[in-house]
């Protein structure tokens, strides 16, 4: 039963500042990802919950209670770090009872811990070994175990799975999961890896800059970005963006992308929305798969020439020339056959985003 | 060095033009080494082997004997000799545990970033560039009975440090700990700071305090190195001469390595002085090879 919350925190590294007026609270059991890129605050966000970070100005609560000024020790707090952090000369049933040692547990029940958390995180074959004879994976059950055998207040991560390849950061995704489900305790899990941000979290916080951009469930993230830095940071393949405009056609309104020829026709209740961005200064927002492509004409589509096609397996991606912007859109495989073939494109109305381009916040227009 | 394949010379290169190969140039390099290390550490090893079984006098002209294992018998059943054995050993003892408690602790204090610490790591490195013998003369000024610094500092009076039979060995282990705890504490801070930082962060998440972090974390990670300074410590005591001889003439301070030196060059006893100089290294190399095996296992977790 655990709830963290983070009131106006800043932090600066020397001059520079790392951390702008940070607010966030983090509700029981809940899984929070702090997803930005590297350099955007995020690990030093994480850092200073554990308290190995000092900050400049603000609070860090646990449970209602100021912990900024304890020592990491006190704020009964796991964490697993990216580089592991292994003890090299323990064997793992060392590297995990060392937690429960260091505050003086009896040994019976420091082997119970031990080895039920083992069992949990399917280490009980090793736990004899020293971590220098594990794999990458393995030794990242042993950091988890390690932070999981004394049930800490709350569980900080800071890119656990990073330094594994691709396969077993998949595996290790999956198991962070289940465990997070099973065990259930709060949980703020630190990466630049949208994809981890997504599967995992409850809600998402994305970080730039020291800034936090948006905070909001994987689908509020991914279907309604508050800004363009959003937008582009979430989703694979990425949302394409372009300079757009709007106008009235006979009722209906006419959103041409760059210096298209001919805009794509979207409902008329789009106009009123719009409003202030009629002489420009609108971006438009679509994902790939918001990008309808087919073959043959049909009312509302814009023939286009497919450029050059990423063959992704279960689907393609086709960049197609809009003018002189680029779509991409999502494509069945194989369905546009090669580059320079002629197709028919819409965008799907309900699927697009428009951004003010100064600010580049979200207009919130929905259709 | 089978696997070292050798370069090729440079077929445009003067020494390829004088007919010279790779071997050539290579023995030019070695051969003086090895002929240097045969000339004056080898042969002469041999050699004291040799005499330790005869009954050798520099100094004198007359015809030397053979006498079997007699000078070993002799040295190995005098009392004097073991007494001197006792001696060095306190004095090993304690001026070792000395320097690697006062070396270490000084290392702990400098692993961290202060202002100056450069400099300060500088002059305390000082002591163990000087000369061993004006060391021991200085500090037989500094413990000088009536005007001495030290008593004037302790308020002892005229405590007589190095007259003083309880006292020299250990007047000479204080000035030993002095000169090389320099030692032991750059070995030591080589050590701390290859403990990464991040194990220190990993164990304050683990709530352990300070003292479970250094005796769990901090010396198992250090042992190795601090073994190294043990070794190389222990071996230097052993033989500590210089000091121990300028600083006092106490027979209660009389280390082996003095008592060899009488032996060899006060009364010429050349024979004996070679059978006990090899006693010595025997003692030696065992206490180091304890030590090394120990280090073996250490290094291996």
């Amino acid at each position: 039963m655990t709830q963290i919350e983070l009131r106006g925190i800043e932090k600066f590294f020397g001059a520079v500042q790392v951390i702008h007026n940070l607010n966030l609270a983090i509700a029981d059991n809940e899984f929070i990802v702090l997803l930005g890129q590297s350099g955007c605050g995020k690990t030093t966000t994480l850092r200073a919950i554990a308290g190995l970070e000092t900050i400049d100005k603000g609070d860090v609560l646990i449970d209602g209670k100021a912990v900024q000024h304890l020592k990491a020790a006190d704020r009964d707090i796991a964490m697993v770090f990216q580089s592991f952090s292994l003890y090299p000369h323990m064997t793992v049933f060392e590297n995990v009872a060392f937690p429960l040692r260091a505050t003086r547990m009896s040994s019976g029940e420091v082997d119970k811990s031990v080895r039920e958390v083992a069992r949990v995180l399917r280490i009980t074959d090793l736990l004899d070994k020293r971590p220098s004879a594990l794999s990458g994976g393995d030794m990242q059950r042993v950091a988890i175990g390690r932070a999981l055998v004394r049930r800490p207040k709350a569980m900080l991560m800071d890119e656990p799975i990073g330094a594994l390849d691709a396969k077993l950061r998949e595996e290790m995704r999956a198991e962070i999961k289940r465990l997070h489900v099973k065990q259930g305790s709060t949980t703020i899990y630190v990466t630049h890896d949208q994809i981890e941000a997504m599967s995992l979290a409850d809600r998402i916080v994305i970080m730039h800059e020291g800034f936090i951009q948006q905070v909001g469930t994987p689908d509020e993230v991914y279907s309604h970005p508050a800004n363009l830095f959003v937008a582009q940071f979430v989703g694979s393949p990425v949302m394409n963006i372009a300079e757009a405009s709007v106008a009235d056609q006979a009722g209906a309104a006419s959103v041409r992308v760059g210096d298209a020829p001919a805009g794509f026709e979207f409902p008329g209740q789009l106009l009123p929305k719009l409003n202030g961005h009629s002489n420009g200064g609108l971006t438009l927002g679509i994902r790939p798969e918001g990008v309808l492509v087919r073959h043959d004409a049909a009312p509302g589509y814009i023939p286009v020439e497919a450029n050059i096609i990423e063959p992704l397996g279960s689907f393609d991606i086709v960049d197609l020339k809009v003018g002189s912007t680029m779509l991409r859109a999502r494509t069945k495989a194989g369905y546009v056959s090669g580059p320079g073939e002629k197709v028919h494109v819409r965008i799907d109305p309900e699927q697009a985003h428009f951004f003010d381009t100064a600010s580049g916040k979200s207009l919130g227009v929905r259709l | 060095m089978a696997s070292v394949a050798l370069t090729n010379l440079d077929p445009a290169s003067r020494a390829a033009a004088r007919g010279w190969s790779d071997l050539t140039i290579r023995n030019l390099f070695i051969i003086p080494t090895l002929v240097f290390l045969i000339v004056f550490n080898i042969f002469p090893l041999i050699y004291s082997l040799g005499y330790s079984f005869t009954n050798f006098a520099a100094n004198r002209a007359e015809p030397w004997q053979f006498v079997g294992l007699q000078n070993y018998r002799e040295l190995l059943s005098d009392d004097h000799i073991w007494s001197n054995f006792v001696i060095t050993a306190k004095y090993v003892i304690v001026s070792v545990a000395g320097q690697m408690i006062v070396g270490f602790g000084l290392a702990l204090l400098l692993n961290r970033s202060f202002p100056m610490k450069g400099l300060i790591t500088t002059l305390l490195l000082l002591p163990m560039m000087m000369s061993a013998a004006v060391v021991g003369l200085f500090w037989q000024l500094l413990y000088s009975p009536s005007w001495g610094p030290i008593n004037y500092v302790l308020g002892l009076g005229d405590f007589a440090w190095l007259s003083n039979p309880d006292s020299a060995l250990y007047a000479v282990a204080i000035t030993d700990i002095w000169m090389w705890s320099p030692f032991v504490m750059l070995l030591s801070l080589a050590g701390l700071s290859a403990v990464p930082q991040h194990l220190y962060e990993a164990a304050a998440i683990d709530r352990a305090g300070w003292w479970y972090t250094f005796t769990r974390i901090t010396l198992p990670l250090v042992s190795p190195i601090l073994l190294i300074a043990l070794i190389f410590r222990t071996m230097e005591a052993f033989k500590t001469f210089d000091i121990a001889y300028t600083m006092t003439t106490q027979p209660t301070a009389e280390l082996i390595a003095i008592r060899l030196y009488k032996q060899a060059f006060q009364q010429w006893d050349t024979g004996k002085s070679c059978a006990l100089a090899y006693i010595v290294l025997i003692m030696v190399l065992a206490i180091t090879n304890l030590y090394v095996k120990y280090l073996n296992k250490v290094k291996e977790r």
